[in-house]
């Protein structure tokens, strides 16, 4: 991986220059809550953040999106334009968010819709310091590797710029004049004083989150399930602003005029009733208990199984937005205390 | 049918095809015979147990189990049941509509793998239009195939799918069937009256456990006592195969609606063996 410095006052020029590649999105301010928004001016970035409400899969698989449209002569399929998108600002976890929707969407068999979006998209990260929410130290996400095509790491007085693809290098090629090759011992020191700091600004974790698909298999019929099911209002909110929940539903929509119409994927969350129910009203999953369940059990035990590891990036959306207190961390805790509770396997 | 790999088409392209025939089964159950207007698309790739998706723009597009075989070539069958706002709107359809498809979808019954085989096939109700298709198949090709019994359940003769048809497979008897009916309300039928599992005395002299594979289909609550009368014969947990209904969307392990644990029916189903079923929580 290529890395350089550029010193933080020549920020703005990049800014500049990125804004020339297509449309730019970044972190905004608004309303108490943060959300990627098109960015006209460097101003009106804030980089101090720690979550946005909805994480950059808004770019990818957006909440509500046309897929065909048709009228009495025909159909055709609707797919975004060329233009590029470029959202900076993305922290690791929702990077990690990114490679996990890639894997799904873009394995053996492709979605074309996203993969349009998918190759439009320039992912340039930033680095950020966790609040009381963040949980990325326990699913081994607070850092990434690859999935971004320039990643920004914030010092006290200049950036590190890592190049993680060939977009990526194109873009720091063309910014030559605003970047250093030139790494010093004092920039690494710099580095690693940063990554210090980081780690031990973490407040919560999640103990034992490698063991949690293991405990999630043994309380499968636990009471913990109806407890929290009991409290959960099937509102969606962890659905849609989880990073990695991308469950769809289509829909026909049929124009005012009765001519036209088009077909539509609408965000949808295994935690909403009707979910699971089939033609003849069969409801596989008609009570709560048993949606939060397939939520939790899908994310944090199967994915583990499938791709070798769960779909939580640790992003703490749950954690802050879920109105009732149901999130990755009391769910854990609730499976782990029943396990220490009853089998006696704890320290 | 197949997927096409035009220049240009994608998971989500559908083909156009024109209803060539159909016919009513019962009061709410029709049968549907497609063409593809592209004649270079092969109907024949495809297994059974497999199941497409149809599309109406306007309306939506639905999932429905292939009810032809693969060995019988130009057209695809389907039988529906209009439960729904697309069957509804389905059902309104004339000859020489047409209506887009794309698939085939899931894992289907891998007929190739079970030659040599005895195979037990039960049917109850709604079961007889994926199950039609491994009939179909196997009188094209009973060669390949050791002792065949089918036993068939429906409530009563008017509620039974393809009662002419599978009535007229009994009699050429190149499939040893045993027909039943829950109640006989008409007084002519001449069949078995029973539920489904009252056929099992006629062929369980004649079952080899070992050498037998299961093929089952129908409303859940049959599972369960079929499921008891082959294990008596002890038939192999893993040599009982089942195909199961879920919602979906995608047709491909995308939209998660038909995720059973971190399986996908779609993919990984909709035929599943009682194996799996004990060891996947929510299956049945």
């Amino acid at each position: 991986m290529k890395t350089y410095k550029m010193s933080k006052d020549r920020f703005p020029e990049f800014i500049e220059l990125i804004k020339t590649k297509g449309q730019l999105f970044g972190p905004v301010k608004g309303n108490g809550h943060y959300s990627f928004e098109k960015i006209e001016k460097f101003e009106d970035l804030d980089f101090d953040y720690q979550r946005t409400v909805i994480g950059p899969k808004k770019f990818l698989t957006p909440s509500r999106y046309p897929t065909l449209r048709y009228d009495k002569t025909g159909q055709s399929d609707v797919f975004v334009s060329d233009e590029p998108q470029i959202v900076i600002g993305v922290h690791p976890c929702d990077i990690h968010g990114i490679n996990i929707l890639d894997r799904l969407f873009l394995g053996n068999i492709k979605d074309p819709y996203y993969e349009k979006r998918r190759n439009n998209l320039i992912i340039i990260g930033h680095s950020c310091f966790p609040d009381e929410n963040c949980i990325c130290k326990s699913t081994g996400t607070d850092m990434v590797e690859d999935g971004f095509d320039l990643f920004f790491t914030e010092l006290e007085k200049h950036y590190l710029v890592w190049v993680g693809s060939d977009k990526g290098l194109s873009i720091a090629i063309e910014a030559e004049n605003l970047l250093s090759e030139e790494i010093s011992e004092e920039d690494i020191q710099d580095y690693v004083r940063w990554q210090q700091k980081r780690s031990g600004m973490f407040k919560s974790e999640i103990p034992s989150f490698k063991y949690l698909a293991d405990i999630i298999h043994l309380n499968y019929d636990s009471k913990v399930w109806d407890q929290f099911g009991e409290k959960c209002l099937s509102c969606g909110t962890c659905s849609l602003v989880c990073p990695t929940c991308n469950c769809f539903n289509v829909e026909d929509r049929i124009n005012m005029n009765a001519e036209d119409g088009y077909r539509e994927r609408i965000l949808d969350s295994c935690t909403l009733p009707y979910y699971s129910m089939v033609a003849g009203n069969h409801d596989f999953r008609p009570d709560r208990t048993a949606r939060l369940k397939l939520y939790y059990t899908h994310k944090l035990k199967e994915y583990i199984g499938k791709w070798g590891q769960p779909s939580c990036v640790g992003c703490g959306r749950c954690v802050t937005f879920c109105p009732v207190d149901i999130n990755v961390i009391t769910v854990s805790e609730a499976l782990f205390g029943e396990v220490c509770e009853n089998q006696e396997v704890c320290d | 049918m197949t997927i096409t790999t035009k220049e240009g088409d994608h998971a989500y392209t559908t083909q156009p095809a024109k209803i060539l025939a159909m016919k009513d089964l019962t009061e709410d159950t029709r049968y549907f015979k497609f063409k593809f207007l592209d004649e270079s698309i092969v109907e024949e790739d495809y297994k059974p147990g497999q199941f497409a998706i149809m599309s109406l723009p306007g309306v939506g597009e639905a999932v429905f189990s292939i009810s032809s075989p693969p060995t019988r070539t130009d057209f695809i069958e389907f039988g529906v049941r209009k439960v729904g706002s697309f069957t509804e709107a389905l059902f309104n359809l004339k000859v020489g509509d047409i209506v887009n498809l794309r698939g085939p979808y899931g894992d289907g019954f891998d007929m190739e793998s079970l030659g040599g085989k005895d195979l037990i096939i039960v049917s109850g109700g709604l079961g007889a239009i994926p199950l039609r298709s491994v009939l179909l198949y196997v009188e094209d090709r009973r060669e390949e195939f050791n002792q065949v019994f089918f036993l068939n359940g429906a409530r009563s003769p008017a509620d039974m799918l393809y009662r002419d048809d599978i009535i007229a497979m009994a009699q050429r008897g190149i499939i040893e069937s045993h027909l039943s009916v829950d109640k006989d309300d008409t007084g002519e039928w001449p069949y078995n009256e029973g539920v489904v599992t009252t056929l099992f005395p006629k062929i369980v002299d004649r079952v080899v456990s070992e050498k037998t594979t299961a093929i089952i289909c129908g409303p859940p609550i049959m599972y369960k006592y079929v499921i008891q009368e082959l294990l008596k014969l002890k038939i192999p947990k893993d040599q009982i195969l089942m195909t199961l209904e879920r919602r979906m969307k995608c047709g491909q392990g995308h939209c998660g609606h038909c995720a059973i644990g971190g399986r996908y029916t779609c993919l990984e189903g909709p035929v599943f063996t009682y194996y799996d079923v004990q060891h996947i929580k929510e299956l049945i």
